[in-house]
């Protein structure tokens, strides 16, 4: 006697994004924070040191925010005009921002007045970095120079005149403290050196350069502008490595994740995308609400803080492993460990005499039904609210294994207005999906033919029967243009491939 | 045309084991049934075959207990012999010549030596009509004896035997033919006829299909077309009798069966149901649902204890007391198509092909017995007539076994057709097949063939299947894309087509860097490394319908056959023709372990079979009509061990055995002389104490108990050699066989026991004396009897003597005690006989 065969529910397979480790990892972040600036928020940048406040630029003031304040926990306001790039020391002791009225002003975080000003710059500073060495500052500005300042005495050491256009972003070397980049509108991104005059390499981006951005082992540099990425190889002189070309933006700011394995670049198109930086491909993608123009990792990838142009600034925590635990825990109560366990791990003796029991086959409610061959009431379970709206392939499932047994139009037959119109609103809810579509048009005529003598009966059936006629018209309609999309297609695709010498109309694509 | 005389075509098992109803022996321990020729006895316990009682010459179509002797077994056949057998032994005891073809036969303890036989009357019409005749078999000692008594009883029966029926204690019998009951009353000498009308009014059909009588009450059941049984009571009256109806079936009744003691009736039909109705309370029944396939007999053990069912699927089902399915003997499942392609499983070096619906089943050929069945469509089966359901159509193993690639599909009259690709990984831990990938609807028409690609280093596998919609795809097995996702699974790598042609059938070649797809009259050649079109290959007119790679030192050619009975064999260096020839080729081999192809030739109503290597033009072994209508399908087998025949004809069955199915379903290959002779050898070697079931264990355990019985012969002889003396083994013998309360006390006997093993002095003068003593012992043997007598008289008193004789022995009282122990010998008798 062989056990009843449950129905098979068809797996269909995933539509939309594939579940990979990156995911995973990216989707592992709580709702995000969203803090209302007082204008577009151009940089923001994390304290080296713990806690890893951030200092975020937006308009005439930078704030510090904590780790996880969502009030700022110290302001400073005393920009005569917009205030640019404010960064942290690598002792986040000190903070230098530039400003629309060309001063480069010096801040102890601690305290509220600038510490010094650097003067000397004509136009707005749009770049200011600390070097390694801590002592110094590089700055650039729309006056096309950059500069490097002693802090102590607050003068400009250097100026370099070789970019052509406004200077925008730069980096300085973390290992050496005379190296640093600068990158222009130029469409330029160069490479200085303290202890020579000018430039060391050069290279070409091809659009205005609107962030650039060090690996930690400073052999790679990533650029972005315009809609590309370009990441150079700076120990082979500045060889082009990789163009990325997945924006249709411009890209405006560029991060590494903690373990240096992965890339994320923001843009005007209002997504994140993150790379891996071994095959460069993109693996996850991040949306908000508006064009971002700036994006910071926190160390260990605590938290994704990202400025937007309506002046918003998101803040995405990292959800905690405990937390999610507990929460599902708290989900179900699950009867003790006990229950299952209780007699399992019984070890028989010896002189025992095993008695087996027959394992207890488990069915499903329509399983249970579709084995005493009462088909209309395995329809009904299979049409029980929660299946139909979660779980329709369930639905899908019993309905096809009632066609196979040639009892469909018995299950279907014999049903209440109430019955019939659930049945319908599942019709109309599934008749489209191109998966469910093949078995719903047999079931929709059987309908059609059983109850074609009731039609005018009720209005509610009417109103479920003229919904899917619109449906099935409007469906119509779509293959339809979709055909003439790909018949034009196709006439494209011909016209613009090479002519092949064999007489061969073998298409192979790839699925 | 040399005839090779000695490569024959044989049957090679898979016979049916559900012709007839099978019987259960009186102890329940052996099963009964009709195979073919021959007739099987089957361990009811361990589902092995015991013995096959072989000697009819035609189909076996019955089998039944003899009633006056429980250990013998009647069988009847075509042939128009009756046998008797003892089924323990499973020998031959006498042959009952009748003349007649036997359809079925019956017996009942009342009508001694008379069996009751249904064979066909001699008409002049074309419809045949049969008659039951009474058969009187003839006591005589002789193996051979010819019955000459016959008398008809009923005309106008039912071939089938489940038709006819004994009643009561054989008072009565009765037999249903379309809407007519005739019971027959022995000692009146009568017979009743009831009739049916041809349709009641709800348009069911009356046609009776079986018929059961109860052992002990006036009942008969029967059972109809449209699945009710009836149970007639009071028809030993022509006007007054009676019937009620029991409807529980939905299709016809195939079989019915009252229990020994009359309790319960017992029946089946397609539902594969199994329904115990209370004999008198037919309310209640019990039920045994979903036994496979559907049943056609049913039969009880004589106690009661089992039922036993065989299935429309060669199978038969032993339930203990309608609970639970003891035991099942499974044959190998003929359908009436096989549409999956014979197969060799490369792992088990089984027959692979489809057998109950929805299954692939796996039948060793070296043990004629079915392995296991592998459910490929995991539905569940509606047992209906008319229903369209999934049907195993396509499958294929890849060269290691660790794939198994199946295509299942399920055409309604309505709806498009419904097409699955199962991809299935072999499973170290639990040595069967897993389902790894289903591929829903892989192509939109039919697959018309499927490949996997043979390579050396089983890395990438590749599997390649030909559709009707004009393609043919690629799989390929793919890392997972999804993290949730346990293992690899197969992906579509490239879709393939040429000018819209329908391709009918692929090959790869043997190192499978080529890739032969047919459209219609082209061949094409493919690079599976790159998908890259090589060349295209051509010879009209005809669609090309089978293709094949040489192999080893013949891969450079390319065989096809095409529908316009050409075979045509290509030159794949030269890109040309080699040659062609007309034939009309039906299907064409290749022996994956040498250069040999095998073509199956179709002509004038007869197959042809031709065996030849591409670079040859003398084909190897040719023979004309091999078997009648077409040989569609058929399998070259490796060999476990590779034959030694030097002649030319044969030299090619020696690495492989080529098996074919014919029209008629039956399964055939080639053996060549020697190797009957072999097979001969060995089933004589095999001796089996038959008093035990014979199972694995057995026989393991029959050896070694052969082997020391060997070793005690020749223990025993050099024995024999070592004492000279005649009784003294006799004696010993003795002493060991008597019960031991019986005997006198050990240190009694021990004194005796030790004189009588010891061997014969070395000394010559020892010698001499001894053989005077023996002489003296034979003249003592001589007068024994009398002294047995006088003993026999008064035992005590020499019991009591002997005692005091024991301690010191002189060789006057050796003697006397030799005496004495004769003495003792028949005193020993004397009371065991008592």
């Amino acid at each position: 006697m062989a056990s009843f065969k449950p129905t098979k529910i068809q797996v269909y397979p995933k539509l939309g994004e594939k579940v990979t480790q990156d995911t995973l990892y990216w989707k592992n972040y709580k709702a995000p924070v969203q803090i209302k600036e007082f204008g577009a928020v151009t940089s923001i940048d994390f304290s080296p040191v713990t806690p890893h406040n951030f200092a975020v630029t937006a308009f005439t003031r930078i704030h510090i925010y904590g780790p996880f304040s969502q009030e700022p926990v110290k302001s400073f306001t005393r920009f005569k005009d917009t205030a640019y790039c404010g960064r942290f020391r690598s002792d986040g002791q000190l903070l230098v921002a530039g400003c629309e009225d060309s001063v480069v002003r010096l801040f102890d975080v601690s305290g509220k007045v600038a510490l010094r000003l650097f003067k000397g710059h004509t136009k707005a500073v749009h770049l200011t970095d600390f070097t390694s060495d801590r002592y110094q500052i590089l700055t650039g500005s729309d006056d096309y120079t950059c500069r490097l300042w002693d802090i102590p005495n607050a003068t400009e050491l250097t100026t370099y005149r070789e970019h052509t256009d406004y200077i925008r972003c730069g980096v300085t070397s973390k290992l050496n403290r005379d190296l640093f980049i600068t990158g222009s509108y130029d469409h330029t991104v160069k490479l200085f050196d303290a202890r020579v005059e000018k430039s060391v390499i050069t290279m070409d981006h091809g659009q205005p350069v609107e962030s650039v951005l060090l690996y930690p082992s400073e052999g790679l540099l990533v650029s972005a502008g315009g809609r590309h990425v370009k990441v150079w190889d700076l120990l082979k002189g500045g060889q082009p490595l990789v163009s990325l070309k997945n924006h249709h933006k411009t890209v405006t700011s560029l991060a590494l994740s903690s373990n240096g394995q992965r890339l994320l670049s923001a843009s005007l198109d209002r997504h994140v995308k993150v790379y891996s930086t071994t095959n460069y491909k993109v693996v996850h993608n991040f949306d908000y609400a508006a064009s971002i123009l700036s994006l910071a990792l926190a160390p260990d990838d605590e938290s994704i803080v990202v400025g937007m142009t309506n002046s918003i600034l998101s803040i995405k925590h990292r959800k905690n492993q405990e937390d999610s635990k507990e929460i599902a825990g708290q989900q179900r109560r699950r009867p003790s460990y006990r229950v299952f366990v209780k007699g399992k791990n019984y070890v028989p003796k010896q002189d025992d005499y095993l008695v087996s029991k027959p394992v207890k086959e488990h069915l499903a409610k329509y399983d249970k039904q579709l084995r005493r061959f009462n088909v209309s009431k395995a329809l009904d379970t299979a049409l029980e609210t929660w299946i139909r709206f979660r779980k329709p392939e369930i639905t899908m499932a019993v309905i096809k294994e009632l066609d196979r047994r040639g009892t469909l139009k018995n299950a279907l037959a014999g049903r209440d207005e109430r019955g019939l119109s659930q049945l319908l609103n599942f019709l109309i809810g599934n008749f489209v999906d191109a998966r469910f579509t093949p078995v719903l048009v047999t079931a929709a005529e059987m309908i059609l033919d059983i109850y074609q003598s009731i039609i005018g009966q009720s209005p509610l059936v009417d109103r479920q029967l003229l919904r899917l006629q619109d449906l099935v018209e409007k469906e119509l309609d779509y293959q339809k243009e979709l055909l003439e999309v790909l018949g034009m297609l196709d006439t494209m695709f011909a016209s613009s491939l090479p002519r092949k010498e064999v007489p061969c109309s073998g298409i192979g694509k790839l699925e | 045309m040399v005839e090779h005389g000695d490569i024959r075509v044989v049957h090679c098992g898979g016979s049916k084991l559900n012709f007839r109803d099978p019987v259960i022996t009186h102890d329940s321990r052996f099963l009964l049934c009709a195979s073919g020729e021959a007739v099987k006895v089957f361990s009811t316990s361990t589902e092995e075959c015991i013995h096959e009682l072989r000697g009819h010459t035609g189909l076996v179509t019955g089998v039944l207990l003899r009633p006056s002797n429980h250990l013998q077994v009647y069988s009847s056949s075509l042939d128009g012999t009756v046998r008797l057998w003892d089924f323990t032994d499973g020998i031959l005891i006498k042959t009952c010549v009748i003349g007649y073809p036997i359809y079925s036969f019956y017996a009942s303890a009342k009508h001694e030596n008379v069996i009751f036989i249904v064979t066909s009357m001699p008409s002049e019409k074309r419809a045949e009509r049969f008659q039951l005749v009474a058969v009187h078999l003839p006591q005589s000692g002789d193996q051979l004896v010819e019955a000459r008594e016959l008398s008809a009883v009923l005309s106008g029966v039912n071939p089938n035997p489940a038709a006819i029926a004994f009643g009561r204690g054989g008072e009565f019998i009765a037999s249903v033919n379309d809407l007519q009951l005739e019971v027959y009353f022995f000692k009146k000498q009568k017979s009743y006829r009831f009739f049916l009308k041809e349709d009641n009014k709800k348009g069911g059909w009356n046609t009776f299909t079986c018929v059961a009588c109860h052992p002990k009450d006036d009942c008969i059941a029967t059972g109809h077309e449209d699945g009710k049984i009836r149970l007639w009571r009071n028809f030993n009256h022509k006007k007054e009798y009676t019937y009620s109806t029991l409807h529980w079936h939905h299709s016809a009744v195939s079989s019915l069966c009252f229990t020994p003691e009359g309790t319960n009736l017992l029946s089946g039909g397609v539902e594969s149901v199994l329904i115990q109705w209370r004999y008198k309370q037919e309310s209640e029944r019990d039920f045994l649902p979903r036994l496979g396939a559907a049943i056609t007999h049913i039969t009880v053990s004589p106690d009661g204890s089992l039922f036993c069912t065989s299935h429309s699927d060669n199978k038969i089902t032993i339930i203990q007391s309608c609970v639970k399915v003891s035991a099942v003997i499974q044959g190998l499942v003929k359908g009436d198509s096989i549409r999956t392609d014979l197969m060799m499983d490369p792992r088990s070096k089984a027959l692979v092909l489809n057998g109950k619906p929805g299954h692939l089943q796996f039948y060793s050929l070296q043990r004629d017995k079915l392995l296991y069945n592998l459910d490929i469509v995991q539905q569940e089966y509606i047992h209906e007539s008319g229903l369209q359901q999934f049907e195993v159509v396509k499958a294929a193993f890849d060269a290691s076994g660790l794939w198994l690639a199946t295509v299942e599909e399920r055409h309604q009259k309505a709806a498009e057709l419904e097409l699955n690709l199962k991809l299935w990984a072999f499973d170290e831990q639990t040595q069967s097949f897993v389902l790894n990938t289903t591929i829903s609807a892989p192509h939109d028409a039919q697959i018309t063939a499927m490949s996997f690609r043979q390579t050396a280093d089983s890395q990438t596998t590749l599997l390649v299947s030909t559709s009707k919609d004009g393609h043919f795809k690629a799989w390929q097995l793919a890392a997972p894309a999804h993290t949730e996702d346990e293992g690899p699974s197969w992906l579509c790598d490239f879709v393939g087509a040429y000018h819209g042609l329908v391709p009918e059938c692929c090959s790869f070649s043997a190192d499978g860097s080529l890739l032969a797809v047919a459209f219609q009259e082209v061949v094409t050649v493919w690079s599976p490394a790159t998908w890259e079109l090589l060349t295209t290959l051509s010879q009209p007119p005809g669609a090309v319908s089978d293709l094949c790679f040489g192999r080893l030192s013949c891969s450079k050619y390319l065989l096809g056959t095409t529908a316009s009975n050409l075979l045509c064999c290509w030159n794949l260096l030269t890109c040309s023709l080699e040659w062609s020839t007309s034939m009309d080729v039906r299907r064409l081999l290749v022996d994956p372990l040498s250069e040999n192809m095998a073509a199956f030739c179709y002509q004038s109503g007869s197959t042809d079979l031709f065996v030849f290597k591409p670079s040859e033009p003398r084909p190897l072994f040719s023979r004309k009509a091999v078997c009648s209508g077409k040989v569609t399908q058929a399998v070259f087998a490796p060999r476990e061990e590779m034959l030694e025949s030097c002649e030319e004809s044969s030299q090619w069955l020696n690495r492989s055995q080529l098996y074919f199915l014919t029209q008629q379903m039956d399964l055939m290959t080639f053996t060549t002389k020697a190797e009957e002779d072999r097979l001969l050898a060995s089933s004589k070697q095999l001796v089996i104490d038959d008093s035990v079931a014979m199972t694995p264990f057995y026989l393991l355990l029959g050896k070694h108990r052969q082997q020391q019985q060997e070793h005690r012969d020749s223990d025993s002889s050099l024995w024999a050699e070592r004492t000279a003396l005649p009784q003294t083994s006799a004696s010993i013998k003795e002493l060991l066989q008597t019960p031991a309360h019986v005997l006198p006390s050990t240190s009694y006997l021990c004194s005796m026991f030790v004189q009588s093993l010891l061997i014969s002095v070395s000394d010559a003068r020892e010698e001499k004396a001894h053989a005077e003593e023996e002489m003296e012992s034979e003249k003592e043997e001589e007068d024994s009897e009398e002294e047995m007598e006088s003993s026999r008289s008064k035992p005590e008193l020499v019991a009591a003597a002997t005692e005091s004789d024991a301690p010191a022995l002189t060789k006057a009282q050796a003697r006397e005690l030799r005496r004495v122990r004769k003495l003792d010998h028949s005193w020993l008798a004397g009371l065991l006989d008592s």
